[in-house]
């Protein structure tokens, strides 16, 4: 597919799950932070591996084996080139995102010893919490914190008296998928490396949302979920670089990931097969290639500049609400908005919304800490993607005035 | 009024709304209606935490029947709440026991008691049985 000029009707015409009515009200989908929905050609590529192209890779002899082999090799290749990783090496598939980093917990982990410290930030969700927590258990390392601001900004000068010599690795989101918050990351891989510290970006939140460029960022992790980015759940990756994972032990064994099993004693594959162990997400992995190659032929500055136009378009509105707040007013953030009302739980607003065929998020968005650091039990979230549009948005204002005029009443 | 007597009258009450948004403006008048909990009276004990929102849950035994108070900081979860009340409430145990709470499925609520919903409700209905099972082997 080649580039094209961005036209937010003619995109939404490549995603049939947008396309439909519930309770009777057409479809207005606004929980991209969660997962986004799938465009034609990745179902298309699904279909048509599981009809024609179906067989394990890395193995068989025969023809389709080498068909799937090629396929599932060529989307590492795509994403490898997406994410600007110098070797198709560097690039695990993983389950997902909450994978990727407990992968790097475990075998990352194994190479530190009690007394060593990694640093999170107060906005991190539940999956860039707890595996680290794990690991602080099995090493007696150190979980340190960096604080944010109640705009929903890292507090950098806090980040960095936080650093220090013990400091063996900085893991932090991108993007907060609370807040949408975007983290200055750049700024702290470079003070991380100055102590020697290794940095992990979680980018659940940012592959969909900004061009990254791995190499440059210069991060020495990088964690994505294929299906926030278009593409099918349970498959996603986790970037390395090569000499990282060269030195990191595997994190599970199994098939693919050997090179030589003797009862004795087993060597293991070379780099990515040996943190691949068993038979991967083979569909996974091909259908994220090609929701990889859906966003090869778009425009990703005209995306950005469309979803930073929906987010302002929607803060405009909803500060003019009596009662609302907006959870994340951060200088530089990305198409999230959450929001709390005086007197009203999201759960509450969540379920009338939904049924006036509106989909947002309601909760703590596994960020359980960050609310209670903003003392509310969650947020309503609406998160946009490029499909969306003002209009949707207006619909939304609408509904949401409808379900506090219930509610208030 | 036999306890499917009451699950039948929540469903006709129900049967004249056709519009979801009527439907739930009617659960949260009765919402409103229900008299929970005093703040300072919920316990740890009597909490039952959902993913979404909070139910709190009290029982007491009288004459060989179950009286239940409950509360919920969601408005739309304490209007459920209060139908399961008016269905249970002044039942015996082995009534309670035997009687799934069919009228929620009836006026179409059933997401509401799905384990994915996790608002509290589901875990409050196996309280409520719970409570009516301990009632009879004290």
């Amino acid at each position: 597919m080649g580039s094209y000029p961005f036209s937010v009707h003619a995109i939404r015409e490549l995603f049939p799950a947008l396309r439909q009515q519930v309770y009777g009200k057409q479809l207005i989908y606004f929980d991209n932070g969660a997962t986004s929905q799938k465009p034609q050609v990745v179902l298309d590529t699904l279909k048509q591996y599981y009809a024609l192209e179906n067989a394990n890779i890395h193995r068989g002899v025969h023809y389709l084996s080498q068909q799937a082999t090629t396929a599932y090799e060529q989307a590492r290749r795509t994403i490898q080139n997406y994410i600007g990783a110098k070797s198709p090496d560097e690039i695990i598939f993983t389950k997902g995102t909450t994978d990727a980093i407990n992968l790097v917990a475990f075998s990352f982990g194994e190479l530190l010893k009690a007394g060593d410290e990694i640093l999170i930030t107060a906005m991190e969700h539940h999956s860039n919490i707890v595996p680290w927590q794990l690991l602080c258990e099995r090493k007696g390392c150190l979980l340190k914190v960096a604080p944010i601001s109640k705009k929903g900004e890292l507090d950098l000068e806090a980040l960095n008296t936080l650093l220090n010599e013990r400091t063996k690795l900085v893991a932090i989101t991108h993007i907060s998928n609370t807040l949408g918050t975007i983290n200055p990351v750049e700024q702290i891989i470079q003070k991380a490396h100055q102590i020697g510290a290794k940095v992990l970006l979680d980018g659940a939140q940012s592959i969909q949302h900004l061009q990254i460029d791995v190499k440059q960022l210069d991060c020495d992790f990088y964690c994505f979920s294929g299906h926030k980015v278009f593409g099918p759940t349970g498959i996603g990756v986790l970037y390395g670089k090569e000499e990282i994972l060269e030195k990191m032990p595997p994190y599970q064994g199994g098939g693919d990931m050997i090179a030589k099993v003797t009862f004795e004693r087993t060597t293991y594959n070379t780099l990515p097969l040996k943190f691949e162990a068993g038979t991967p997400h083979i569909a996974g992995a091909i259908g994220l290639g090609s929701a990889i190659e859906f966003l090869n032929g778009l425009d990703m500055a005209a995306v950005a500049a469309h979803e930073h136009e929906l987010t302002k378009y929607a803060q405009g509105i909803l500060d003019t609400f009596e009662g609302l707040h907006i959870i994340g007013e951060a200088k530089n953030k990305t198409s999230v908005v959450s929001f709390t009302i005086d007197d009203m739980h999201p759960f509450d607003l969540g379920t009338l919304l939904d049924k006036q065929g509106i989909a947002v998020r309601t909760g703590h968005h596994c960020t359980q800490p960050l609310m209670d650091f903003f003392e509310i039990p969650g947020t309503v979230r609406a998160s946009f993607a490029f499909y969306n549009t003002k209009q949707e948005i207006d619909t939304f204002v609408a509904a949401l005035e409808r379900s506090m005029q219930i509610l208030g009443a | 009024m036999t306890i499917q007597e009451k699950q039948q009258e929540l469903i006709d009450e129900f049967a004249i709304y056709d519009d979801w948004m009527d439907k739930y403006e009617y659960i949260i008048e009765l919402g409103k209606s229900v008299k929970g909990i005093p703040e300072q009276s919920k316990t740890k004990e009597q909490l039952i935490e959902g993913c979404q929102s909070n139910v709190w849950l009290t029982c007491r035994l009288e004459a060989g029947k179950m009286y239940f108070e409950a509360d919920a900081d969601a408005i739309i979860t304490k209007g459920i709440i209060g139908m399961l009340l008016q269905v249970y409430n002044g039942e015996s145990p082995q009534t309670i026991l035997q009687t799934e709470p069919n009228f929620i499925h009836e006026i179409g609520l059933t997401e509401h008691l799905s384990p994915t919903r996790a608002n509290g409700l589901l875990s409050m209905v196996k309280r409520i049985k719970t409570e009516a099972l301990q009632s009879l082997n004290p």
